[in-house]
């Protein structure tokens, strides 16, 4: 019985161990091997600094398009504005009711269209959480370099 | 008819009577200190946010706003905004908010979900408080005045010189929801 009870004991102990092992070398070697993104490159074991959070522009004029059926980005702050099933603070401005006394750009009739093509007597529910397509700007420089060129046609030197 | 008063002021018996008017007077003091000092301690943060009703909901939401914190670090509290600085107003709203304990008391508000049902008319009350008086406690540290035009942003500029300048709209028809979440704003007015 004693015999038995130890034999359990040292087959555990020699099964646990070599995974345990294994578990700590998997931790402590890893090694990007050379890979970035382009955050950067960092050992899986280390947490990166966080980036310094990017301050969004304050009122600007309309920024231009770069391509047709691009969501206008948003040039100006929207802190605290919420969007809920209670209130839409975006809509209070843009909304066809109140952009010609706030002078905010309107919000364009595909708005209104079902994803079926049908059109509703207000905004369509698929267009309502307006940060979903539509996002403010941050002063930051590119990640990546790019070739794109804006087309011409809306308006864009 | 005067001067027997006078006689029977400077009479020892009167004395007594001296005494309790000088009591009294003091008392007066005393009791006027006190009062006022009551009114100090209602008038905190820490008291307001000791009902829950008060803590977890609309103080939780103010949070995260920018009358919370700002890069600037000062603060708008809970009676900054609801609580008019005037005395004979302060008393008149402290006598309203007798409601408050006694909502307190009933279980008006128990959970967020009756908190919710119940902000609608509890926030007209306070957009049409704010509409009678002007938005004084926003005008309180806000002065129009002072607005410096060239460091806000367009929008602010075009509202701030056009609808406000003249009178015709004050903060609350445009600012509603600074500090709290919103209501059902159906109905509402530019909304
Ligand atoms: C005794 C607990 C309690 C305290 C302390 C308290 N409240 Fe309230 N408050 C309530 C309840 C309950 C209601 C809902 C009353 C109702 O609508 O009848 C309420 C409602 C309100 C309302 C809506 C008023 C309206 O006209 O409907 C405001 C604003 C408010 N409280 C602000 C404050 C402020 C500011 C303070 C601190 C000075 C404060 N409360 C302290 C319990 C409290
Ligand atoms: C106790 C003083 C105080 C009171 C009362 C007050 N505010 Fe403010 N408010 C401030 C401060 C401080 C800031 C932040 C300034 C900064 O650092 O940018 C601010 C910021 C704001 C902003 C700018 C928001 C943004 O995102 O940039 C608005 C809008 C505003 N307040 C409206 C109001 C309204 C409306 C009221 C009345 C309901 C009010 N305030 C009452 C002190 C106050
Ligand atoms: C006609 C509507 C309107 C009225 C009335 C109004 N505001 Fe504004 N206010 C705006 C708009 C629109 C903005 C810019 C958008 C935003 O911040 O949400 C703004 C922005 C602000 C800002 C931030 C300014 C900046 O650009 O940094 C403050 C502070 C402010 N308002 C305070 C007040 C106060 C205090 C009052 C009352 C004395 C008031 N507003 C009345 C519409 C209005
Ligand atoms: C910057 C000003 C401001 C500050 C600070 C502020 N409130 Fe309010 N509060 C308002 C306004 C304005 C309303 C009217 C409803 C709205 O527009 O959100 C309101 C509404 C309320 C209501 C009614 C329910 C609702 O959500 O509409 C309660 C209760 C309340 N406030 C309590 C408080 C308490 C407690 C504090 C402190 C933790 C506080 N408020 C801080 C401006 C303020």
């Amino acid at each position: 019985m004693k015999l038995l009870s130890l034999l359990v004991i040292v087959v555990t102990t020699l099964s646990i161990n070599p995974i345990v092992k294994a578990e700590e070398t998997a931790v402590t070697n890893v090694n990007p091997g050379g890979l970035a993104t382009i955050r950067g490159a960092a050992p899986l074991e280390e947490t990166r600094e966080a980036e310094r959070l990017k301050r969004v522009i304050k009122d600007k004029n309309p920024i231009a398009r770069n391509y047709v059926h691009q969501p206008p980005v948003v040039p100006h702050q929207t802190r605290g504005y919420r969007v809920d099933k209670n209130s839409n603070k975006c809509l209070s401005c843009h909304s066809w009711k109140h952009a010609a006394e706030t002078g905010a750009t309107k919000i364009s009739l595909t708005h209104f269209e079902t994803r079926d093509g049908k059109t509703l007597s207000d905004v369509s529910p698929r267009r309502y959480f307006c940060s979903q397509c539509h996002v403010t700007q941050a002063d930051a420089a590119p990640l990546v370099e790019n070739t794109f060129e804006p087309v011409e046609s809306l308006g864009n030197e | 008819m005067l001067k027997n008063m006078w006689t029977f002021l400077k009479s020892p018996s009167s004395a007594a009577m001296w005494f309790i008017l000088a009591i009294g007077f003091a008392g007066g003091i005393i009791f006027w200190g006190g009062f006022n000092t009551a009114l100090e301690v209602t008038n905190t943060e820490e008291f307001c946010i000791g009902c829950h009703e008060m803590q977890d909901n609309v103080y939780e939401e103010y949070r995260e706003t920018i009358h919370y914190a700002n890069r600037s670090g000062v603060r708008a509290t809970c009676p900054d905004c609801h609580v008019p600085k005037k005395w004979t107003d302060k008393i008149v709203r402290k006598i309203a908010a007798s409601k408050e304990v006694w909502g307190k008391l009933t279980g008006l508000i128990d959970t967020r979900e009756e908190f919710v049902d119940h902000r609608r008319s509890m926030a007209e009350r306070e957009w049409k408080r704010m509409k009678d008086n002007d938005s004084l406690e926003c005008r309180n540290c806000h002065n129009f005045e002072y607005m410096d035009f060239s460091e806000q942003g367009n929008r602010s500029v075009k509202m701030h010189s056009d609808a406000l300048a003249s009178g015709e709209k004050t903060c609350i028809d445009c600012h509603k929801g600074i500090a709290h979440e919103l209501p059902d704003m159906k109905g509402v007015e530019n909304w």
